[in-house]
């Protein structure tokens, strides 16, 4: 497939309002770079998203999504980011079983702590959202800009 | 079969055990056979049917009836037990009020797949010794009975009743079933490829809502393909997109629920082959969660409303198969 150089992905990142965000935070009070391509949307626990959200964001002209949580066994409300794992291990081979590209993709445990984690993690993402061009396979046409 | 059937629902009926009988009879054709209720001996020696035909899952009719009056006795056969014994385990159906009869299995035949054939106005169908006799307007027409065998019985998983109260007919074995072939060729395809298939079924959707309304696990009062806010609500996709949305959301909603009925596949008048869908996420949580059949009891706890501290990450999706 031909890259176009100039394509800048639109990236949703789901964050738990308790490590993730704060993590975001961290690196941002750190002066730490993550691309401007990433946006972020604050959910109270990463369980909160349900499949329709990461749906939604590649309608709305997400080209990658990515969910944040805190590391497992450190969830505030103790078990949420567990049942994170399964729902989002199927939903996600489901899209790759759907043919969607897997790299569109993606989770990470990212602590308050990891404000170099979630930088690293964001520009990786980017890179690799990059590679596949932009999302066509789970658009809606009608979102399509320009 | 249909004989004994009725015999000990009339029983049941007369010594009070139960006030209602949930059946089926036929339809607008001879061939349709639909759910049924019926209340008196009469009614039942009148219509009851019960034959090669008779495909129809009752079981998601037992949760308005067994909030009624009194006790209904249903009929089920190997695989609705595993339904029935689903939705008693999600509160649904009311265990108390409900006297089942397990019956035996299929395969069943398709009537679909006898118009296949090309064979039109069918009057009657008619197994002769697992060879097909078919009264039509035209004349008789004859095929033999394993070309019509309906599509979710040719992958039975199990001729075992789960629950019953009684038993016509003999119980019988969880089967090994080569159940997940397809979804295994599927994994096998290139991305691209799979895209493709799905991308040729799903676009064939009408948005009847036919899989959502007759499966067993779709029992939510209000469906989030109701909610005139989703923008999807009862009607035809716009975009490719809705037709993807509402495939995988529905099917994540009964992930770990489905008990593999086949009835969403069998009701689709586009033919699309929606049991693959289920199936890739009962074999995902097979393997990735250990063996579980839902309906198998109700007492274990359903895969998705479970968790280990050692399962797997996500990441494993992008580390397997192809790409
Ligand atoms: S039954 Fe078939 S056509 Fe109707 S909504 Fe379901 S998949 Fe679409
Ligand atoms: S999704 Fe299909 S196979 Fe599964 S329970 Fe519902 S109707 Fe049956
Ligand atoms: S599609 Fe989802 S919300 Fe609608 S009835 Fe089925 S399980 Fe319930
Ligand atoms: S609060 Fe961060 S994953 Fe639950």
């Amino acid at each position: 497939m031909q890259v176009n150089e100039n394509f800048e992905p639109v990236i949703v990142a789901f964050c738990c309002n308790w490590c993730s965000y704060a993590g975001a935070d961290l690196s941002g009070t750190n002066r730490l770079n993550y691309p401007s391509n990433v946006k972020i949307i604050r959910v109270p626990c990463s369980c909160r998203v349900n499949p329709m959200f990461i749906l939604r964001a590649f309608q709305k002209g997400a080209d990658g999504v990515i969910l944040c949580g805190c590391h497992p066994g450190d969830c505030h409300y103790t078990s949420g980011n567990y049942f994170t794992r399964r729902r989002i291990t199927l939903l996600y081979s489901m899209l790759d079983f759907l043919g969607i590209e897997r790299n569109r993709t993606r989770l990470e445990w990212v602590s308050a702590a990891e404000g170099a984690k979630f930088a690293a993690v964001m520009n990786q993402f980017v890179e690799d959202v990059k590679k596949l061009g932009p999302n066509r396979r789970l658009e809606d046409l009608r979102c399509r800009k320009q | 079969m249909q004989e004994a059937m009725i015999k000990r629902a009339k029983e049941l009926l007369a010594d009070g055990t139960v006030n209602r009988v949930m059946g089926w009879k036929r339809g607008e054709f001879s061939y349709d056979i639909t759910p049924a209720v019926f209340e008196t001996a009469e009614e039942l020696d009148a219509e009851f049917v019960c034959d090669d035909l008779t495909q129809a899952n009752v079981s998601k009719y037992l949760i308005k009836e067994s909030r009624k009056e009194g006790k209904i006795l249903a009929l089920l056969k190997p695989c609705d037990t595993y339904s029935f014994n689903q939705l008693v385990k999600e509160h649904r159906i009311i265990r108390e009020n409900v006297y089942v009869i397990g019956i035996p299995g299929g395969p069943k035949i398709d009537i679909e797949k006898i118009k296949a054939k090309e064979i039109s106005g069918i009057l009657s169908v008619k197994n002769e010794d697992y060879t097909l006799k078919i009264e039509t307007i035209y004349g008789t027409e004859t095929m033999p009975y394993y070309e019509a065998i309906s599509g979710k019985c040719e992958n039975c998983k199990s001729k075992k009743h789960v629950v019953f109260d009684e038993l016509i007919g003999e119980d019988g074995d969880v089967l090994e079933s080569n159940r997940f072939e397809m979804v295994e060729k599927l994994e096998n395809m290139t991305a691209q490829e799979r895209y493709d298939f799905w991308r040729d079924q799903l676009s064939k959707c009408i948005r009847c809502n036919a899989c959502r309304n007759v499966c067993p696990a779709c029992t939510c009062e209000n469906c989030v393909f109701d909610n005139p806010k989703s923008g999807i609500d009862n009607k035809a996709a716009a975009d490719s997109f809705e037709e993807n949305m509402f495939h995988i959301i529905r099917a994540f909603h009964v992930a770990g629920r489905c008990t593999d009925c086949g009835e969403c596949s069998r009701v689709c008048p586009q033919n699309i082959p929606l049991h693959l869908l289920n199936r890739k996420f009962i074999k995902d949580i097979n393997s990735l969660y250990g063996e579980y059949q839902a309906g198998a009891d109700t007492t274990s706890r359903a895969p998705l409303n479970d968790y280990s501290t050692d399962d797997c990450e996500p990441s494993i999706v992008h580390e397997r198969g192809v790409e």
